[in-house]
């Protein structure tokens, strides 16, 4: 048989729920794929994409939830179905019994917390719109983590929000500080003296872990989503928010981090920065530095982090290729065995801006036209019917095992990163993967080279020391910054660049 | 207009997610979760007459 579906009507679930419970049933009962979507029209195209789509799951509305499972009997499939519906009416009744009260509109949940100053929201996209003008007209800052929120409903929040002095933090936006508090992904860190803007969630988790390595804190690190820098929306939030750190008083310092803006939007920004009488500091991964002026441009996230701590000491900062040489030079003697000159190397990165920032650094070692491959788990390509891969560590786990079979990888490149809302130990699966991966390679006579950048820091919830033993465990060489990490796998794959960095670093 | 940038004591909505607000909780910040579901029965046409009354109240 093929697929089987249900409709449960009238049964509004949050994304998070539903995938933990689609994992719960794939790990119990054996079906070839369990997928729970509320009946949005963005979830209907999933469904098709996917190849899972139904007659009969078609008729489901937006407040209606679709349990569909591809299963090889009928037996197996009415199983699935009963798990689900278990499991559903278990995390029913573990709300209701937490007797907690969940207003169902804006204004009862500003009389149950009248002083309130901020609404996150993280719904389906189309619905941001509507939610997030009224969270303004209720002077409330915002944080938006949804993605697939149209850009003319980005740029009409942006506008609404700058009228009414308020942040609009996204939309898709991962990561935010305000008031020493992370919201969404975020690593802990200490308050300090650092003011961040970020068009990157990842980028900016980066950073603010090498400044807690650096013994640095967060002032506010203002998210303003991945396309506040286009020309469309024209930096409208970041503007506000460089503002906004260059009159806190708190804020000693300030770091800007993006992917490459759109080169008008650039000029405004970078004349904005100038104009700031603090020490500031650029990072547009990706994009090429600029003469150096009052604004610190630097090339890559660590980099960002070293550079204002050093300026905000007044300390000039000079670019090195490796920030750790010696952690490197530790790496490139412990993977030396595993034969990798001249193989290619597999980036499978979780975060974003890591991936971008090692596939910038390998253009810049091997030009534009290199055999190596980086890729975005995070991307939508990689991420229907599941979560992000911060959370659920799956489809890389099976990428690694697959790239065990394949002669032609020599160095495999992961990102690890810990945090509030990552993985609860994501060195686990992920050292569980590579064992089994180079146990296929030793099958073929070969051995394969793991390289990880491990994001966070010591006050994580997942233990930066422990997660980074369960690594070194199973062979992976960790490293603190992702542009190490990018450059030791360059080095492995081209040995004659050791010679040039490290001799340069020595 | 200064006073509402860059709050010192975050005292949050949260719509959406409730592992957000778990966290959110953990690190000692007021939250209240909503039951967030899409607007009027997820009829398109109905949700935007509400929204555009939300807007002229």
């Amino acid at each position: 048989m093929g697929l089987r579906t249900e409709i449960l009507p009238a049964f509004y679930q949050d994304s998070v729920v539903l995938m933990r419970i689609s994992a719960q049933v794939r790990a119990r009962v054996s079906v070839r794929e369990v997928a729970l979507f509320m009946g949005t029209p963005a979830n209907h195209a999933l469904l098709a994409q996917a190849g899972l789509a139904t007659a009969a799951g078609q008729a489901a509305g937006p407040n209606d939830l679709i349990v569909t499972v591809s299963a090889d009997d009928e037996r197996v499939a009415a199983e699935a179905i009963g798990t689900v519906k278990e499991l559903l009416a278990e995390s029913s009744r573990s709300r209701e019994t937490a007797a907690e009260y969940r207003p169902r509109t804006l204004d009862s949940a500003l009389q149950a917390l009248p002083d309130a100053n901020l609404a996150a929201l993280s719904i389906p996209g189309p619905y941001v719109r509507d939610e997030a003008m009224a969270a303004l007209r209720r002077n409330l800052h915002l944080f938006i983590f949804s993605d697939n929120v149209p850009i003319a409903d980005e740029i009409a929040m942006k506008q609404e929000a700058l009228r009414r002095g308020l942040l609009c933090m996204g939309p898709d936006q991962g990561t935010a500080y305000l008031g020493g508090v992370g919201l969404g992904f975020a690593n802990v860190v200490a308050r300090g003296r650092v003011g961040c803007v970020a068009a990157s969630g990842t980028g900016l988790q980066a950073v603010v872990s090498r400044l807690d390595a650096l013994g640095e804190g967060v002032s506010h690190a203002i998210g303003v989503g991945g396309r506040d820098l286009s020309e469309a929306v024209g930096g409208a939030m970041t503007l506000f928010a460089l503002d906004a750190l260059a009159a806190d008083p708190a804020t000693e310092g300030i770091v800007l981090v993006s992917k490459p803006p759109h080169p008008s939007v650039l000029d405004r920004v970078e004349a904005r920065l100038a104009a700031i009488p603090k020490p500031t500091v650029i990072c547009c991964v990706g994009a090429k530095p600029r003469s150096p002026g009052k604004v610190v441009w630097v090339d890559t996230l660590q980099q960002a982090a070293d550079a204002i701590v050093a300026a905000m000491a007044g300390q000039r900062w000079d670019s090195a290729p490796l920030s750790d040489a010696g952690q490197v030079g530790k790496c490139l003697r412990s993977l030396a065995g595993a034969g990798c000159g001249g193989r290619r190397i597999l980036g499978l990165y979780t975060g974003g801006t890591l991936a971008y920032e090692t596939g910038h650094v390998l253009r810049g070692v091997f030009g534009d036209d290199h055999p190596h491959r980086i890729l975005d788990l995070g991307d939508d390509e990689y991420t229907v019917g599941r979560p992000h891969p911060m959370i659920d560590p799956r489809t890389r786990g099976e990428m690694i095992v697959r790239a065990g079979d394949d002669p032609g990888i020599g160095v495999l490149l992961v990102d690890l990163v810990l945090g509030k809302g990552a993985h609860a130990s994501p060195a686990a699966p992920l050292a569980e993967a590579v064992n089994e991966a180079r146990r296929s390679a030793r099958a073929g006579g070969r051995d394969i080279a793991v390289l990880a950048a491990v994001i966070g820091t010591v006050g994580d919830p997942q233990g930066l020391a422990s997660q980074a033993a369960l690594l070194e465990e199973a062979g992976i060489a960790t490293l603190a910054t992702n542009a190490d990490a990018a450059r030791c796998a360059a080095m492995l794959v081209h040995p004659p660049l050791q010679a040039e960095w490290m001799r340069e670093m020595a | 207009m200064e006073t509402k940038v860059l709050p010192e004591a975050l005292r949050v909505i949260n719509v959406g997610l409730e592992s957000f607000a778990d966290d959110l909780r953990a690190d000692g910040v007021p939250v209240v979760q909503m039951d967030w579901r899409p607007p009027a029965g997820g009829n398109a046409r109905l949700a935007a007459l509400l929204a555009e009354l939300d807007d002229e109240a």
